[in-house]
């Protein structure tokens, strides 16, 4: 249990790590107000908020007024909409996480039984179009591909709402722009890690064993080389979470990118801050959480 | 894949065997990588001998000229975009700065990452914690909304912009590099120059840093390509680099609104990106298999 005390402490550290660099640069610039007010606020209010903000203490009482603000969930106000940020946050957040749930569904379903094709067929023309269709997800902008699907399925055969949030329908082209990078990243990593373990003695064994072609790709080596696909998948949900930025911002989808976006239009840094910090707890979280899993299934860990 | 092709391998006197996979390895040359990323850099270089047209300066009344093989002429073969500015010379300048940014991110991010790894796997204790946490902090955040908080606070500029780049690419080094030198550290030679008297400052720079080189070419090959999406997607939502500059990034939103009717303006830039980036990956790829086929993981 000393491996999952550890962990909790170097999340616990690097959370804190973020605060400091958004108080950091909140207060680069001098009076941080500059940037936390909206611009019509009257000189009542500016008075109030340096007051709330310890402005008249030591820089370390204004850090840590602002870390006790933070754990209580105490986000500051939008300059823009005016409304406390942690809301903002919560309904935006909601729009997000029901596309990561589909991209992220693709991710699995697609990319790892292509991964598995593309390893178990080295140098064969499966394994070529796949390494293609990988190689191609990423170098491609996943908002390009949006604009590309807006193009051809919106504009051109007109099947597909091309932007806005509606029924299951405008659910599609987003969730194929996004899909695509975590679908091309998901199969070279377990065709890599595929191609490790089927290089090991454990496979020569069970070949000389004779035992069935199917049983040693799928329980032999996939549960062997299961480990970094499993981090990666983690981490690409946790950072699905947080909006696909600028994906959002071409299909108008109103989750926690879009919402960055016109916040960084509009100069509303406290909406900034906000999600900059929660897309630091679930990172954080998701690679807890992820170790966890790790330890469940490859005991070498718990022993280091 | 069977018993036997592992053995002679293995047991053959070193040099018939390695001269073989060399040259095995050797004969698959990454020609596809080689030819698109040979011909990019050139225009990048050239751009001002190559280019037909001033990339900044449009003339109205030749906007939303189509491509050549969709109907245009050959004096715009990308065709034109919603000012008449000629595409093919923005997306050859627009190389320019990707590959500028790219690289000068990449030279500095690169060398910090590498220093403060090397340092942090050498040193150990204290300082290593302090690196990885500080390498944790810089992952939990996504790029793109720490350059948008930058953006909201300074004004975005080139000079921000390759701040921001660097602040991207330093991290996967200093982990990698980090994990490199913990086994190299172990090493009879570097206990070796301990004996001797080597200070820690030579022995990480005489004989760690020539150990992780190549660890550290295959990162910045992987990264260039990611650093050239970044400065992109910034450029495309207006944290990048100042208009008018033509970054390929800023070039898909130009176009953006003209989708239906002039699709060639965001299209062409982002079928350069793609075609670079993809060469750049699959030479990486193809270093990785060469020089070390047990980090495909990377």
């Amino acid at each position: 249990m000393n491996f999952l005390a550890r962990r909790v402490m170097t999340g616990a550290l690097t959370l804190l790590g973020v605060t400091f660099l958004v108080f950091g640069l909140s207060r680069i610039q001098g009076d941080p107000r500059s940037i936390l007010i909206s611009d019509d606020a009257s000189f009542d209010q500016w008075q109030e908020m340096g007051k709330q903000l310890g402005l008249d203490q030591p820089v370390y009482k204004q850090y840590q007024i602002y870390v006790v603000n933070l754990i209580q969930g105490e986000l500051g106000t939008s300059t823009l909409q005016k409304k406390p940020v942690a809301g903002i946050l919560l309904e935006r957040g909601r729009n997000s996480a029901l596309l990561a749930v589909t991209a992220f569904s693709l991710t699995i379903l697609v990319g790892v039984p292509l991964g598995v094709l593309s390893a178990v067929k080295t140098g064969g023309i499966y394994d070529y179009a796949i390494r293609m269709f990988a190689v191609l997800g990423q170098a491609l902008p996943s908002y390009w591909v949006g604009l590309l699907l807006i193009l051809i399925f919106a504009v051109g055969l007109d099947w597909l709402p091309a932007s806005r949030m509606s029924d299951w329908t405008s659910l599609v082209l987003p969730t194929l722009a996004i899909g695509w990078l975590g679908v091309s990243g998901q199969i070279r990593i377990i065709r890599s890690s595929m191609l490790d373990a089927l290089d090991s003695e454990y496979v020569q064994l069970a070949r000389a064993k004779g035992v069935a072609e199917r049983t040693i790709i799928w329980k032999h080596v996939l549960r062997n080389a299961i480990v970094s696909p499993v981090t990666f998948a983690s981490l690409t949900f946790a950072s699905m979470l947080t909006g696909s930025i600028v994906v959002e911002t071409v299909f108008a989808w109103p989750g926690l990118g879009l919402l960055s976006v016109n916040a960084l239009n509009n100069s509303d840094y406290p909406i900034l801050q906000g999600v900059i910090l929660l897309a630091a707890l679930i990172y954080v979280l998701f690679s807890f959480v992820t170790d966890v899993v790790y330890m469940m299934i490859d005991p070498r860990i718990r022993i280091q | 894949m069977n018993l036997s092709s592992n053995v002679p391998e293995k047991n053959a006197s070193g040099v018939l065997g390695s001269s073989y996979s060399r040259r095995h390895r050797l004969l698959r040359w990454p020609i596809f990588s080689l030819v698109v990323l040979f011909v990019m850099i050139c225009l990048a270089v050239f751009a001002p001998i190559i280019v037909p047209h001033d990339e900044n300066l449009g003339f109205l009344e030749d906007r939303h000229q189509p491509p050549v093989l969709f109907g245009g002429t050959s004096n715009h073969i990308l065709g034109t975009d919603s000012l008449g500015r000629d595409v093919f010379s923005r997306v050859v300048y627009g190389a320019r700065i990707s590959m500028l940014s790219a690289l000068t991110a990449l030279v500095i991010g690169g060398a910090i990452g590498t220093a403060l790894g090397i340092f942090a796997g050498y040193m150990g204790g204290w300082v290593d914690e302090l690196i990885m946490r500080l390498v944790d902090v810089k992952f939990s955040i996504p790029l793109i909304l720490i350059a948008f908080a930058m953006v909201v606070i300074f004004s975005p500029s080139f000079g921000l912009l390759l701040g921001l780049l660097t602040m991207f690419v330093w991290g996967q080094f200093t982990r990698q590099v980090r994990a490199e030198v913990l086994v190299i550290k172990t090493t009879d030679y570097v206990a070796a120059a301990r004996t001797w008297g080597a200070s820690p400052a030579q022995i990480m720079y005489r004989h760690i840093f020539p150990g992780v080189i190549s660890t550290v070419l295959m990162i910045a090959t992987f990264q260039s390509g990611a650093v050239i999406l970044a400065e992109a997607t910034l450029s495309f939502l207006g944290a990048g680099v100042p208009p008018p500059s033509p970054s390929w990034g800023a070039m898909i939103a130009d176009g953006r609104l003209y989708l239906d009717t002039a699709w060639w303006v965001s299209l062409a830039p982002g079928i350069a990106m793609g075609l670079f980036i993809a060469a750049i990956t699959l030479l990486g790829d193809w270093l990785r298999d060469y020089w070390d086929p047990k980090l495909r993981q990377l």
